[in-house]
């Protein structure tokens, strides 16, 4: 790099200045004492990360526990009764809502992101590809609340046309915002896995007289398995964690979804929009911190099943 | 080959492999028009009404023509100060895991530490926020409590994107440097970071760009009121910003044009957010192309 002997020279000139075999010593002993000391700085960094993940599981999972001295396992995981005000604090409808707009979701998201991958992995000529990746990074930038407000802007009047129905809120609105917030995260990294599949695989495909779509189904993607199977494990865990997004456009009522337009919610919408409201000792906001803590337990899950998936992978190479 | 001696399975190949190229192209530009659209509607609708009266003047609880002064100026006083807490530790982390971290058991608990914290939700981060400092320290919803939660939200982040830079720096330029006798921070200091700083800003830009849009942690820990003053530096005084705002105004304020302050909230928002990611790269681009030369 052309900064560093400019940065080093300012040094160097005051080793001459001064006389040379002291100040020669107590310059190397600077480096030695500054090489220590941000050793130790940079180990405290990762041990401070290290003490936030602590401070979460900690805070939270101590007061989720707390839930269960007030109401039994039972009825928070299989009751779908979530009435606070009366003591019924049954969190299933809510925890099955939750993983069905997730499978929605998915089922929505990923064939377009992963044909979009393909697309720009695969077939797109070198400027299509430098076009696509920006346009599809924008759509990362767009704050999770924008497009909250698009959907209930745009999104809930149409599907409310659509439908003839009188609401439009629900799961469905939900899904399709959540969908187009996963996209980029699920092709971006499903297209890394794709332009990772050795050449030579391709070559083969294609010296046995393969087409194209032949060699993409029946070697590439197959190939590039794993990782587009970790990309659509990312995606998940973001359609799971997205709050703002969902909060505006699923209507929020403690009730399991029966169908596609009935206002819901899930763990997300619930925790923040009753958090606020809550005493901090009441049995209400411990169930809340249950919710999150069942959150948190989930994308740990998915986490250690992507590393799983990962090393798997490596071990096979 | 002629098409006499190509068997009807081979031509049916050909078919679905060019209606395959063709669905594919189409699916593409269907994703690229829905993006354009996107973007085209946040802005048409937000940007005729865009002042700088707008931006720097009062919201008002009742009356149309409020501004969004105080909560514009709280989003970048809190993105400020978090990244000022979270950058040293953040870029400390991920040289430590680049550039320090043996292959032992002990890295790989490290690692785990680092993808589970990057996968917690961000409303967990306001709830911990909301534990610590309202509950906790009984400071309630302030400035001070969102900037440290939305820190902790960066953290993980940037340190993945730091390692990665640092990783990317080539082992030859490390051992010339050490061949030079230096140590290994001298080492660090002079040569691997400024080759790995353009990684490291683009991510930062990336971080602040999610940050400053980020409303759930906000939400909680900072709360949905300002103090009413424009340039309100107290670290103590709640602190509502703008992605908040945006969902006060949109489910809650009784104001006659809150329709209208939304879109053009939002407008702001996503201007800002897109500038965050583009503006602060520039400087770079020129840097690269002189370096090419």
């Amino acid at each position: 790099m052309s900064t560093s002997p400019q940065q080093l020279a300012p040094d160097d000139r005051a080793i001459f200045a001064k006389p040379p075999g002291k100040e020669r010593f107590s310059r190397y002993m600077r480096a030695r004492m500054a090489n220590r000391l941000f050793r130790y700085y940079f180990l405290f960094s990762i041990l401070a990360l290290c003490f936030v993940l602590g401070l979460v599981i900690f805070f939270i999972g101590k007061t989720a526990l707390l839930t269960f001295s007030n109401i039994s396992f039972k009825e928070f995981f299989f009751s779908f009764n979530w009435t606070p005000e009366e003591d019924h604090f049954g969190a299933a409808g809510i925890i099955v809502n939750t993983l069905t707009l997730t499978a929605l979701t998915l089922l929505m998201a990923v064939p377009v992101a992963v044909g979009l991958a393909v697309l720009i992995a695969e077939i797109a000529p070198k400027w299509l590809k430098n076009v696509m990746r920006p346009v599809l990074d924008l759509l990362v930038g767009i704050p999770s609340i924008v497009y909250g407000y698009l959907g209930l802007t745009v999104l809930i009047p149409f599907l409310r046309r659509l439908s003839g129905e009188n609401l439009g809120d629900g799961l469905l609105a939900a899904a399709l915002v959540l969908a187009l917030m996963v996209l980029p995260t699920i092709c971006r990294i499903s297209d890394e896995a794709i332009s990772m599949v050795p050449k030579k695989y391709r070559e083969a495909g294609y010296a046995l007289g393969s087409t194209r779509l032949q060699v993409m189904m029946r070697v590439v993607i197959p190939a590039a398995g794993r990782g587009i199977v970790a990309a659509i494990i990312m995606g998940m865990t973001r359609a799971i964690g997205e709050t703002m997004a969902v909060v505006m456009v699923i209507g929020n009522t403690a009730q399991l979804a029966k169908s596609l337009f009935t206002p819901a919610s899930v763990l997300t919408s619930n925790i923040v929009m009753q958090i606020s409201n809550v005493e901090f000792d009441s049995t209400w906001n411990y169930a809340l911190h249950m919710m999150a803590f069942l959150l948190l337990v989930i994308s740990f899950i998915l986490i250690l099943f992507i590393r799983y998936l990962g090393r798997k992978g490596s071990d096979k190479a | 080959m002629t098409d006499m001696t190509r068997s009807r399975k081979m031509q049916r190949s050909l078919v679905y492999n060019k209606l395959a190229t063709g669905a594919f192209y189409a699916l593409g530009a269907l994703v690229v028009l829905l993006i354009l659209w996107l973007l085209f509607t946040i802005l048409s609708k937000g940007l005729p009404g865009l002042s700088l009266d707008f931006l720097l003047k009062l919201p008002e609880d009742m009356d149309a023509g409020g501004g969004i002064g105080p909560v514009l100026f709280n989003s970048f006083y809190i993105l400020f100060l978090s990244l000022v807490i979270s950058i040293p530790i953040g870029v400390g982390a991920g040289i430590y895991m680049a550039e320090y971290a043996p292959e032992n058991r002990f890295t790989e608990v490290l690692r785990i530490c680092v993808e589970s914290l990057s996968s917690v939700p961000s409303i967990v981060f306001g709830m911990l926020g909301l534990a610590i400092f309202a509950e906790y320290f009984q400071i309630g919803l302030t400035i001070l409590g969102g900037a440290v939660s939305l820190a902790f939200l960066n953290l993980p982040m940037l340190a993945r994107v730091t390692e990665e830079s640092v990783r990317a720096v080539p082992n030859d330029v490390k051992n010339a440097s050490y061949a030079l006798g230096m140590t290994k921070f001298q080492c660090i200091r002079t040569v691997v970071l400024p080759m790995a700083l353009q990684g490291i800003i683009t991510g930062i830009c990336l971080v602040a760009g999610r940050a400053f849009g980020e409303s759930a942690v906000i939400l909680l820990t900072a709360g949905l009121s300002t103090s009413g003053e424009m340039w309100d530096f107290n670290l103590f005084s709640p602190g509502e910003t703008l992605a908040v705002h945006l969902w006060y105004v949109q489910s809650e304020a009784i104001v006659e044009d809150a329709a209208s302050i939304a879109d053009r909230s939002a407008a702001v928002l996503v201007i800002i957010v897109l500038l965050i990611n583009l503006l602060f790269r520039i400087p770079l681009w020129i840097n690269n192309r002189k370096l090419k030369k």
